[in-house]
């Protein structure tokens, strides 16, 4: 059978999955290894992963559907996600993102034309004390200020 | 007032490294702990005081005691890594600057409870502390602090770090349990589904805050006896309207307004209007609790349902609309309702879309008898606490700031905004 996850995806997803004393467990770790790799979670990649897990596909499905951090459609190669949770809407998350959206030309939830950016909102991301924040793939930044978000944005290539 | 030393090291940038934390008497708390029997180190946890920093607030000890200890039961240790609770970031903030003690918490708290496995469930959204705990992790494993024989003790233990995917419901405890078996988190009922008695994969698992850990590593390393000398300190995160937001180390039972001014009090010219004290899920107090000790006591917080929470303080001044901020609090619960059972699923929806006429200026004056009327419908009848957050903060904005609500259902505009541009 070809396969689309790599030697070392499929590698990587038999190792969680001994971590734990049931293979499940290591399913939504899966789920990240094989959307690292194939982008996102096509029916057929969700496939491969329950094949790994020696899970029914549909419960797999059912899962990655379950949690806010899996994606179905294609997404940008950076994903912005700004607070709009209560500390941050407090102090002014609204104006950071009404200029993500202008600046980016696009609309919370969609990706850029080039691919580089998805904009998201998001729930409190636990970084209150530099409200109003955003996450930026893995970094956080903040508190944010409208004329600094261009230049942080110019290191996400 | 005693000297902090939860967030002592947090700032030291090498505190990760295992021969730094050893040089600052890391581990000793382990020591001590493997030279006692483990139902001796149970009491001393129980006698301490410590109560769970999740936001529940139970005893730590009596906790544990609802274990069983017959060997040959499996037991397991799972460590509520999924911080979520809107305004609350101490857990992060300990995970990413002393790592070693909660590890070292673990390990003590596994061995109390005789685990010879632990999990730590952390929220996917923590990269940066992931990476910590994982360097921490494998220092630990290099040292004989983790694995067969830990320091020569005979005892062995695992530890695994286990992700969330991203949502807030993992953090309830049942729910993680259902999330680190690689399902929805949807909540289990209890009874019978006590995670003491059956919790990750129906065996007696013993579910502890990142917090709590911590606390636990001090109080074995210095003593029940030091640590009840310190006054029973407890992590705040300060958020919203103060001069200097971030995690401050307090006496349990500190005043909200101290809490305030050890966040550098207001910002110039404003005044203060109204705080959640325990994150999102509490009720929303007025400026004339200001005094009111942050404390699990319920005789002090329970106002309409207020308690200490998650210790997440979320301040707010003149400027703020209260409609709005409890509409925001509202969409949240709704978004993150995981559908298992009505009074969340359906109560959420309705009250937000009650909510979004109001702040669109459709509002009708019987729609502060019907929330309140929902809001009664939820209370002690969801399956678990996200429902049960909602009614709080609505009921008391509506006994405190009614004159709001009844503003925009009036004139379709807001008071506040009317008088301070936003």
């Amino acid at each position: 059978m070809t396969t689309r996850l790599s030697a070392e995806a499929q590698s990587e997803i038999r190792r969680l999955a001994a971590q734990f004393p049931k293979p499940q467990s290591a399913l939504l770790g899966a789920l990240f290894v094989a959307q690292g790799e194939a982008g996102l979670l096509d029916p057929e990649i969700v496939a491969e992963v329950a094949g790994l897990l020696q899970l029914p596909a549909n419960e797999v499905a059912s899962v990655a559907s379950f949690y806010h951090l899996y994606r179905f459609r294609p997404e940008g190669r950076h994903l912005i996600q700004v607070c709009t949770n209560v500390s941050c809407l407090l102090n002014g998350c609204q104006t950071a993102l009404q200029h993500l959206e202008r600046r980016l030309g696009i609309k919370a939830g969609e990706t850029t034309p080039d691919g580089r950016f998805t904009l998201k909102t998001a729930e409190c991301l636990a970084a209150c004390e530099i409200a109003p924040m955003m996450m930026v793939g893995p970094d956080r930044h903040g508190p944010l200020q409208v004329e600094r978000i261009d230049e942080i944005l110019e290191a996400y290539a | 007032m005693p000297e902090p030393f939860l967030l002592r090291y947090i700032h030291e940038p090498d505190q990760g490294e295992l021969e730094a934390y050893l040089a600052r008497g890391g581990y000793e708390g382990l020591r001590r702990a493997l030279a006692m029997p483990p139902e001796q180190v149970v009491e001393e946890v129980d006698r301490s005081g410590l109560r769970g920093r999740g936001g529940a607030g139970f005893s730590t000890g009596r906790k544990w005691k609802f274990l069983p200890r017959d060997p040959a039961v499996t037991k397991y240790l799972v460590v509520n890594a999924d911080e979520g609770e809107p305004g609350t970031f101490k857990d992060r903030a300990l995970m990413e600057g002393d790592p070693h003690r909660l590890i070292e918490g673990i390990i003590i708290a596994s061995y109390a409870i005789d685990a010879h496995q632990a999990f730590i469930y952390l929220r996917r959204e923590f990269e940066h502390a992931r990476r910590k705990l994982e360097q921490a992790l494998a220092q630990a494993y290099a040292a004989g602090y983790l694995g067969r024989s830990i320091r020569g003790s005979g005892f062995a233990l695992d530890v695994v770090i286990a992700t969330g995917a991203g949502a807030y419901i993992a953090g309830e405890e049942t729910g993680l349990l259902e999330s680190l078996e690689g399902r929805r988190a949807m909540p289990r009922l209890k009874p019978p589904f006590y995670p003491a008695v059956k919790g990750l994969y129906m065996q007696p698992t013993a579910l502890n805050n990142v917090e709590t850990l911590c606390h636990v590593a001090w109080i074995l390393a210095r003593g029940e006896t030091w640590y009840r000398q310190q006054g029973s300190p407890i992590l705040f995160s300060v958020s919203g309207h103060v001069q200097r937001p971030g995690v401050y180390e307090l006496p349990l039972g500190t005043t909200i307004r101290a809490v305030i001014d050890a966040a550098g009090g207001l910002r110039p010219g404003r005044s203060f209007k109204a705080c959640f004290p325990g994150g999102t899920s509490s009720a929303i107090l007025p400026a004339a609790y200001l005094d009111t000790p942050m404390d699990y006591d319920l005789t002090k917080l329970d106002v309409y349902g207020s308690m200490l929470g998650s210790a997440a303080l979320i301040v707010m001044d003149d400027t703020t609309c209260m409609v709005e901020v409890v509409a925001r609090a509202v969409e949240f619960y709704r978004d993150e309702s995981c559908g298992k059972c009505t009074p969340c699923r359906e109560g959420t929806v309705w009250i937000s879309q009650v909510f979004d006429r109001i702040l669109h200026g459709a509002g009708r004056p019987e729609d502060l008898d019907l929330l309140t009327g929902i809001a009664r419908g939820m209370t002690g009848t969801c399956l678990c606490p996200l429902g049960e957050s909602v009614p709080p903060a609505i009921y008391s904005t509506l006994r405190f700031f009614r004159q709001e609500y009844d503003h925009h259902i009036r004139t379709g505009a807001c008071d506040v905004r009317a008088v301070i541009p936003a």
